[in-house]
């Protein structure tokens, strides 16, 4: 049998069962802490630090740590969300993140983090890498110029005999995400739609659609992310 | 006590942002009773005449003349403000940033698909033309900007509560609505 135990997230108490990582803990207590690389029902990596909480007075991630008896969890204070908010900066410099013109604004988890955190400017000088666009296989478009390296595609998009569809290929600063010609040309139209939903950014992209809803009706237009949970 | 002085200008932009502050509606008159206008494209003026108080910047740097019109209003305006997109990040000009500035002029005087009629092989190189720059430059990367007003075109109330809270100085409303990126 589960045991209940208690903790404290900025000083309200909560209860979640022994064991679960204190992002799914926070959000069966009503509480939102930001996520980006994480994905529920796939096991984390902890790799974005968006959700990084204090956990007595120590920095964790929220996705990759579970609660314990006792633990006093600072989440929505100015110094943890000023950390946020520069991790969302850093990775609109890194990258080429033209929202004006991308297809998946107003829909984008990384924008709706900088909405949420009210980004007027990065604080960070603007790097405008040389990035390509892959548009050679049949189902699914790639622009590196968007990927913020989260490994959701890789860690979540498999074949039915559970292969990977996608991987990281070079490390460091060339490190990108390479889908496999063969599996990618084998994969089934809902799987290609999973890809293009579980992406948080507008990195993959179905082929021949884009723009469909119409602003002021797409999913971040006029709730900050997280307020479905922050609703309960 | 004489009105706040406005000036606004378009450097590497697309005019958008002027129809949005245009959008304001019937509160324009308000604006007109509010604030003066100086250098802008609104009234025409085509140089500063005095001190202004506020000066919108629409646009990134992408030539000599942005930067020289860029200064220009820094020096004459108290409080620079970043109107959009464009001069923030540089906006869709920026779209040929990393790539070689040669490269650019070739795709585009040369080697294009709609190129036409350019049998000398010319790339337009009059003294009179402003030198591009290596890259589009957001406008704080140029010079002190001191506040952001994002959008693609910033919504018109977004403008409208900027320069309210910045003329009455009041703090500034900034419902969820109108911070976007689009």
């Amino acid at each position: 049998m589960s045991t209940l135990i208690k903790f404290t997230i900025d000083g309200v108490e909560c209860m979640a069962e022994a064991g679960t990582y204190i992002v799914e803990a926070a959000r069966e207590n009503g509480i939102y802490i930001p996520t980006l690389c994480n994905i529920r029902g796939v096991k984390p990596r902890g790799s974005c630090r968006i959700c990084s909480v204090k956990v007595n007075g120590r920095p964790m991630t929220s996705c990759t740590t579970p609660v314990a008896d006792g633990m006093e969890i600072e989440n929505n204070t100015p110094e943890i969300n000023d950390i946020r908010k520069a991790i969302i900066e850093a990775l609109f410099v890194e990258g080429n993140h033209f929202c004006p013109a991308c297809e998946k604004s107003g829909c984008c988890e990384l924008q709706a983090l900088a909405y949420r955190f009210k980004m007027m400017v990065p604080r960070f000088p603007y790097n405008f890498p040389r990035k390509e666009v892959d548009a050679s296989s049949p189902k699914l478009i790639k622009d590196h110029n968007r990927c913020i390296l989260c490994k959701r595609c890789i860690r979540a998009i498999k074949t039915e005999d559970g292969k990977n569809v996608f991987a990281f290929v070079k490390r460091g600063r060339n490190v990108r995400i390479i889908m496999d010609p063969v599996l990618g040309e084998q994969m089934s139209d809902e799987l290609a739609q999973k890809a293009v939903e579980i992406c948080p950014v507008g990195a993959l992209l179905p082929r021949e659609k884009g723009y469909q809803t119409p602003i002021g009706k797409r999913k971040y237009d006029l709730e900050p992310i997280g307020s479905d949970i922050e609703k309960k | 006590m004489s009105k706040p002085i406005v000036a606004t200008t378009s450097l590497a932009g697309c005019f958008g942002c002027h129809m949005s502050l245009l959008d304001i509606d019937e509160r324009i008159l308000d604006l007109i009773e509010l604030v003066e206008f100086n250098k802008s494209p609104i009234d025409d003026i085509k140089t500063f005449t005095k001190q202004c108080d506020i000066g919108l910047i629409e646009g990134g740097c992408c030539n000599s003349e942005n930067i020289h019109v860029l200064k220009d209003f820094r020096k004459h305006c108290k409080i620079l403000v970043s109107l959009g997109e464009c001069a923030i990040m540089g906006g869709l000009p920026a779209l040929r940033n990393g790539i070689a500035i040669k490269e650019c002029l070739d795709e585009a005087y040369l080697n294009g698909p709609t190129v036409r009629d350019n049998d000398k092989q010319i790339v337009p190189n009059d003294d009179e033309l402003p030198m591009l720059l290596d890259k589009v430059y957001p406008c704080h990367e140029i010079v002190k900007i001191d506040y952001y007003l994002p959008g693609c075109p910033p919504r018109a109330d977004l403008i409208w509560n900027a320069l309210v809270a910045l003329v009455t100085g009041d703090e500034m409303k900034l419902p969820y609505e109108v911070i976007k990126f689009d």
